[in-house]
């Protein structure tokens, strides 16, 4: 949806005098809220992501997930603008498809990521205005996440988290995953169930502190038997 | 890929008009009609030598676009680009040095966006072939990218000729490759450190500087990481007092610039190639490269 406003302050109040006449400059992009996570262990991947979609005050939708699948082992999440998120997911599908159809095999994990670094690059000057990270399975089968900005810099982690709440959330995976800012602790390596039940209590947490995530959520656990979804109601408020 | 290049193996051209813009005017250049599969392996002469195909945006009010040639995919050299939402990775300090011993590259490890910090972990020193690595500072995309092409260009012409590329002339590829963008908001500074016939420094940025020199340290924590690599290097340190005093620069300029932090990483490039200096190598506890923990040390 077009936004005729200012992005440089959004929803704040302003006094309610007249300041004189104001000029609103046309932008190309609109904040659509949302919070991915991904989060990779030694046999699996879990990505996840509410089902809000906001702009502004309102809410446009309530089940909007965020999660694109890709490929049988790897799975898109992207939030922020959602027409860039479809377009962006348009052309890696379209991508995708090419690259089957002239090298007979589907693209790895990491060849994903890679490319879609170099399309988000391409367009440098006029960026996609979304967060991405994908989850998926490696060529060895462990879990691999890879998180992106907006202009293509990309690295692979263990652990990330996107979007809204991602400043909310990223400490408290560093700190249950990652096991850091903690003294004495064992490093228990993750399972897949207390993973997924890692990332259920999390995204409640996010629901709870911020206003554009909420609604459900849609978790995609990804194994070499394949990806299956699950959906969890959130705060709706 | 670069195999590709060199035996010349195009895929037989069709005429896909993906996305096309045609509606657009000349304004766009949209994905290559002819490499469909492939975003960036065109050096012809249409691009100005870079080999990356850019969308520019189509400004309404700038009339040096529609007098723009076709050919050229030159960015908008105004400053009127499309005005982005978010912030880009940026914030560092990278530092660089020669003495008797090689060449010393060395750098922090926060990648921050704003006021967040969105990589705790980021590899700014990045190997090219085995006797030169890049240390990058500006936005994280830029220079990740841009080494990418670099290391690309790098093969292709080892793989023509049959050897390396000196580092001067590799420090001149880079600066002619982004000499297209100067005026635009990207921000790549680079320093070559590298190994040919002796040890070499050369620093490359986005402005179209290119400087070759003994000592260089770039980003907004450099300031501070000069002070304390002007005041004790020499040519006849040794190499573990080069590598603790490259930590110690990296070390006064994180604790003082917000934007620099978390770890250190460092290479030593000698004749025999580069050294990834992983943090158990260094004699002092695996701790020590944590900046936080590294404090207590220098205090006592």
């Amino acid at each position: 949806m077009l936004s005729s406003q200012h992005f440089g302050d959004p929803g704040k109040m302003k006094d309610y005098h007249y300041t004189g006449p104001v000029e609103h400059k046309f932008s190309p992009y609109a904040y659509n809220g949302g919070t991915v996570l991904a989060v990779a262990g030694e046999d699996f991947a879990i990505v996840a992501s509410d089902t809000r979609l906001s702009e502004g005050y309102s809410i446009h939708s309530r089940d909007s997930p965020k999660c694109y699948k890709l490929t049988d082992t790897t799975v898109l999440g992207c939030s922020g603008f959602h027409g860039d998120c479809l377009t962006l997911t348009k052309i890696i599908d379209a991508r995708l498809k090419m690259y089957k159809h002239s090298n007979n095999k589907t693209m790895t994990s990491g060849a994903i990521a890679a490319m879609l670094s170099t399309i988000l690059y391409s367009r440098r000057f006029f960026p996609y205005y979304v967060y991405n990270i994908i989850g998926g399975l490696d060529e060895e089968g462990k879990g691999a996440v890879y998180s992106f900005d907006p202009v293509g810099s990309y690295q692979r982690d263990t652990y990330k988290a996107g979007g809204s709440a991602s400043a909310m959330l990223q400490p408290l995976l560093d700190n249950q995953i990652g096991f850091k800012n903690m003294e004495s602790v064992e490093h228990v390596p993750l399972t897949k169930d207390k993973a997924v039940q890692l990332v259920k209590d999390v995204f409640i947490s996010a629901a709870e502190r911020d206003v554009y995530t909420g609604d459900a959520l849609r978790i995609c656990v990804i194994t070499k038997e394949g990806i299956n979804e699950e959906n969890i109601p959130l705060r709706k408020d | 890929m670069a195999l590709e290049d060199v035996c010349s193996f195009k895929e037989r051209p069709v005429q896909h008009k993906w996305f096309s813009f045609s509606s657009l005017g000349d304004a766009a250049i949209p994905f290559p009609k002819s490499d469909y599969y492939n975003l960036r392996l065109e050096t012809s002469e249409n691009n100005c030598g870079v080999p990356l195909h850019f969308f520019i945006p189509p400004l309404p009010h700038s009339s040096s676009f529609i007098n723009r040639p076709l050919s050229s995919f030159c960015p908008p050299k105004n400053s009127m680009t499309v005005q982005r939402p978010f912030r880009l990775a940026h914030g560092t300090t990278t530092l660089g040095f020669i003495f008797q011993g090689g060449v010393i590259a060395a750098a922090d490890t926060r990648a921050s966006a704003g006021g967040l910090v969105a990589c705790p972990a980021v590899h700014k020193i990045t190997p090219i072939h085995s006797h030169l690595v890049v240390t990058s500072s500006g936005s994280g995309a830029d220079c990740m990218l841009w080494e990418r092409i670099l290391i690309r260009e790098i093969r292709l012409y080892q793989l023509r000729h049959g050897h390396r590329l000196s580092i001067r002339a590799t420090a001149k590829l880079l600066s002619s490759m982004l000499h297209p963008f100067k005026g635009t908001e990207m921000c790549v500074a680079l320093t070559l450190c590298g190994w040919d016939n002796g040890p070499k420094l050369i620093y490359v940025c986005s402005d179209g500087a290119r400087l070759q020199g003994d000592v260089f340290s770039v980003g907004s924590g450099s300031p501070y990481a000069y002070g304390v690599l002007d005041r004790e290097l020499r040519w006849s340190l040794s190499k573990g007092e080069a590598i603790s005093l490259a930590r110690e620069a990296v070390f006064r300029a994180t604790h003082r610039d917000a934007y620099s932090g978390n770890n250190v990483d460092l290479f030593h490039i000698t004749a025999q190639g580069w050294i990834h200096i992983a943090l158990h190598h260094i004699m002092l506890a695996v701790k020590m490269c944590d900046l936080s923990l590294l404090c207590h040390y220098y205090v006592q």
